[in-house]
């Protein structure tokens, strides 16, 4: 890691995290009579754990001349270990409040570990600990392959990814202290929110450095989702969490937003970080990681100009289908819901896209579970955004709004295609990195798919079963027109569908905790290979010139 | 243009651009797509010209259909009050008496009760209204306040302990804690009134305590529980000579009672129900008491 590093970067990187300490130093003194203090400690204690490698290499011998003409992969590969750290965290943290909504005494009479702060440690580890990590890791390694370029920077890489991750720390930690914004996926305080900025314009110009050294005259596909990603997510976390603290020292904020355009900015937000994080930037890891292994064109260039142009346009006004039947007015609902089936094409086109690059290569979708992993995501993705456009239409959301229906859409989402692709990619990734054969063992491959099928297969079905039911429980009227059930009586009807669900998440935390160990073993156990068909290095100059 | 590659497998031209070994045909959208693209459209801006959907300025296009969901909702609320008026004006208005004497009324208020009791009583009182520790069963006929229709309608609307200004009180002192009665005539009165629901517990052997703990009781505990220890439903004071106890009938339940007392808290739903809903859910409760064993 270090070692990449010339003298003067080491003591750049130094001052950095000596800086980071005193920001520490600052909110615990400040914050001394909040939980903001003890936010403090972390802070410092982030730093100083950093400081350990940082001084421990500090004089070790500088990186050769020819540095730049090498991909820069050390963070990439610490990302990837990150990532599968915050997916066994997160996961697991998702197994345990399923089992809390069958068995609320898992709670153990803590305040800590009451539903309402563990559901967002297992959200926000989810999406932004597991998934935020590979997105970061797999944007740096597609964006360097395809341009041909080492990243732009030296020690930003370092930055945008530890610096993302104490961000990640900062938001669950507060949740168990209950500290949270109450804006879903937007829980973070004030000073994380501050933070992420800065983590997030750096990644930017980074990304943008970095392709701008391209030395290949057209953008790749993948580099355009990656790019929606980052430059959306920034404008959406800046907007969402315009706040005020109470006081410089207070872990406590109010948003500038008031009554229902909260509401409303809070849905635009949440419904494009399902776009933009859930959905573009794993489209760029499909539309990279899907036709290397498969080891064929992409279907259609045009399918993919038509698909990027229709998500990125059409999302941006989906927002309000999350609203609908609330106190916002009709026409932004109607906005919402036809946005929302407009969207629905362009969404397809790219899930179909994905599947006819398939073609002539069926055969190694059968033998490859890595293959098979981005197969199954992307017919996820095709029936999960079928699904949303379905959900988004006023009179099948008044079914199914409020109902575990919704929960049911979103794993679809998130454990169908978001953590099978990521999964796909990673299989692809680590033996490329680590400049191995193969994976460890390709049965244990084998096996985490059959486990993450069957996992999110019962989750879907029980969720399904359970908002359908939960929904038409709440609107069975008896012949005298007055409710037929109380809301205790559709907990009730609920409870086999939540052990249901709890077996099924904890058939996808075994599998995640499969693939961390055959990852572990593919970097320790398999020899490194020179003869493994590698990279087309950096282009020391541009093609043609 | 150059000639692009062509691919064995589709047949379809390369858009000759390669990243890393990743290549694209240049194969056109599908037809299909593109009709399915435009379906979706036309259906769309069918909808902006149905229901309210573009902003003008202040105002925005209300759609030829001419619904608002604000309209939409008030309309389809007093339809369905119109619909149920049958029975819940007379809920609302006859005497308990006519309503109880007419059976097919009475099925009413126990389908609508059974659902406002479940979403407003049950998380104190049991799904099934059965209660648990300190918190009193409603279908035994044993009450606290009173069991007909009346009183178990002025207990809902004041609570018990609430914060209702009108609130029924109901405080059993903690005699122990308080230092009213020493250690000696805490158990005293304790066993006296375990003896009181426990013929076989009177024997030789306690009968001298029995009678310590009846004087106890005479000075310290009739006021509210009556001579007989048989309750004052004015005061909420349960009746203490059968077996049915809201904190527990064991010697151990009842001396922790009379060492710290209790004050159980029932809130007010004067104005958190309507008059019709209190009124159906004080029959639905009565009813409860009565029909089940
Ligand atoms: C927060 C818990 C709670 C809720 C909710 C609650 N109750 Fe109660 N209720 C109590 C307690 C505790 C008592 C006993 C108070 C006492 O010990 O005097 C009680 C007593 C009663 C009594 C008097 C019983 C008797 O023997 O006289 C009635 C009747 C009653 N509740 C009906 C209802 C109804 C109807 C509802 C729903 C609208 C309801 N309760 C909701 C806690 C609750
Ligand atoms: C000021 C009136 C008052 C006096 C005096 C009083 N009690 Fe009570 N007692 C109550 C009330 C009211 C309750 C019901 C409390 C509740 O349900 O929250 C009660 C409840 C009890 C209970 C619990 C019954 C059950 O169902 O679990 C016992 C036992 C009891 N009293 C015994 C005594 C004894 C013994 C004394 C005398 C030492 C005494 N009380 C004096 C008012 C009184
Ligand atoms: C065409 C694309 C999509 C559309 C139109 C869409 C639409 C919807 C709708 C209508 C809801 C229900 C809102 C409610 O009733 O509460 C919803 C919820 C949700 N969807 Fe999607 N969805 C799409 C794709 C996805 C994907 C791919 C994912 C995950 C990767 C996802 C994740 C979520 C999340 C996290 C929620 C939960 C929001 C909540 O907690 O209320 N969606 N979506």
């Amino acid at each position: 890691m270090i070692r990449q590093l010339t003298g003067s970067e080491r003591q750049l990187a130094a001052i950095m995290l000596g800086l980071v300490a005193v920001v520490g130093v600052a909110m615990a003194a400040a914050g001394r009579n909040d939980t903001m203090g003890v936010h403090g400690l972390i802070v410092m204690l982030f730093a100083g754990a950093l400081m350990y490698p940082l001084f421990s290499a500090i004089g070790a011998p500088e990186p050769t001349e020819d540095r730049e003409a090498s991909y820069y992969d050390d963070p990439i590969k610490v990302g990837i270990v990150l990532s599968m750290i915050w997916a066994v965290f997160g996961m697991f943290m998702g197994v345990w409040v399923a089992a809390q909504l069958a068995w609320p005494g898992l709670a153990f009479d803590g305040a800590w570990s009451t539903f309402g702060r563990l559901r967002p440690t297992h959200t926000s580890g989810v999406i932004f600990g597991f998934g935020g990590n590979a997105l970061i890791a797999t944007a740096f390694h597609v964006v360097q392959r395809t341009s041909r370029a080492r990243l732009a920077g030296q020690i930003s890489p370092w930055f945008v990814l530890f610096g993302y991750n104490l961000f990640c720390v900062l938001a669950v930690s507060g949740y168990l202290m209950g500290v949270t914004q109450s804006k879903e996926y937007a829980e973070a305080e004030w000073y994380a929110d501050l933070w992420l900025v800065v983590v997030w314009v750096t990644f930017f110009v980074l990304y943008l450095r970095t392709i701008a050294r391209r030395k290949e005259p057209h953008i790749y596909v993948a580099n355009w989702y990656f790019m929606a990603f980052i430059v959306v997510v920034a404008i959406l976390h800046i907007v969402n969490n315009l706040a005020l603290p109470i006081s410089w020292g207070s872990a406590k904020s109010y948003t500038v937003w008031p009554g229902v355009q909260d509401a409303m900015v809070q849905w635009w937000y949440g419904h494009n970080a399902v776009a933009f994080f859930l959905t573009a930037g794993f489209l760029g890891m499909l539309y990279y990681y899907l036709p290397v292994r498969a080891q064929r064109p992409i279907f259609s260039y045009r399918l993919s100009i038509l698909s990027f142009w229709g998500i990125t346009f059409f999302y941006m006004w989906a927002g309000s289908h999350h609203l609908h039947y609330t106190a916002l007015p009709h026409w932004v609902q109607t906005l919402g819901m036809t946005f929302s089936v407009m969207l629905l094409v362009p969404s397809w086109a790219s899930a179909g896209n994905a599947l006819l690059t398939l073609n002539g290569a069926w055969h190694r979708v059968r033998d490859d579970a890595t293959l098979r992993f981005m197969t199954a995501a992307a017919i996820f993705y095709g029936l999960s955004t079928f699904e949303g456009s379905f959900l988004a239409i006023r009179p099948v959301n008044a079914l199914s709004h409020y109902t575990d229906w919704t929960v049911g859409h979103v794993h679809a989402g998130a454990l169908g295609w978001v953590a099978l692709i990521t999964f796909g990619s990673l299989y692809t990734l680590v033996p490329s990195l680590w400049k191995r054969e193969r994976m460890y063992s390709a049965t244990l491959v084998e096996v985490h798919f059959w486990l993450a099928i069957a996992g999110t297969l019962i989750y879907v079905f029980a969720m399904w079963n359970s908002g359908v039911i939960q929904g038409l429980m709440w609107r069975t009227y008896t012949g005298d027109g007055a409710l037929a059930y109380s809301f205790v009586d559709s907990l009730v009807a609920m409870y086999p569908y939540y052990i249901a669900r709890t077996i099924g998440g904890l058939l996808f935390l075994i599998g995640a905790i499969i693939g961390c160990y055959n990852m572990w073993m593919t970097v320790r156990a398999v020899p490194e290979t020179v003869s493994r068909q590698g990279d087309l290095p950096v282009a020391a100059t541009v093609p043609g010139e | 243009m150059a000639l692009n590659e062509r691919d064995p497998v589709t047949g379809r031209e390369t858009t000759g651009h390669i990243w890393n070994g990743i290549k694209e045909l240049d194969t056109p959208v599908p037809r299909g797509v593109l009709m399915f693209l435009v379906v979706t459209h036309i259906w769309a801006i069918g909808w902006w010209f149905l229901v309210p959907a573009w902003p003008l300025g202040s105002t925005y296009t209300k759609g030829l259909l001419g619904v608002d969901q604000r309209t939409t909702v008030e309309e389809r609320v007093a339809e369905a009050r119109r619909e149920r008026a049958s029975w819940t004006a007379k809920i609302e208005t006859e005497p308990y008496e006519a309503v109880l004497a007419d059976p097919e009324l009475m099925e009413t208020v126990r389908q609508t009760g059974n659902q406002l009791f479940g979403d407003n009583c049950a998380a104190c009182h049991g799904r099934d209204g059965r209660g648990s520790a300190g918190y009193p069963n409603l279908t035994d006929d044993d009450w606290l306040w009173g069991g007909t229709p009346e009183l178990i309608e002025e207990t809902v609307r004041l609570g018990i302990n609430s914060t209702h200004s009108g609130s029924r009180i109901g405080q059993m002192l903690a005699f122990g804690r308080d230092g009213i009665l020493d250690r000696n005539q805490v158990t005293n009165v304790a066993a006296y009134v375990y003896s009181l629901s426990h013929a076989d517990y009177s024997t030789d052997k306690t009968a001298e305590q029995i009678a310590a703990g009846r004087e106890v009781f005479a000075a310290n505990c009739a006021a509210c529980h009556g001579d007989d220890a048989k309750g004052n439903q004015d005061l909420g004071a349960p009746n203490l000579t059968d077996d049915v106890w809201v904190y527990g009938g064991d010697m151990q339940s009842i001396v922790s009672t009379i060492h710290g007392g209790r004050q159980g808290h029932m809130p007010t739903w004067d104005e958190r129900l309507t008059d019709g809903e209190i009124r159906t859910l004080s029959l639905y409760v009565h009813d409860l008491g009565t029909v089940q064993p």
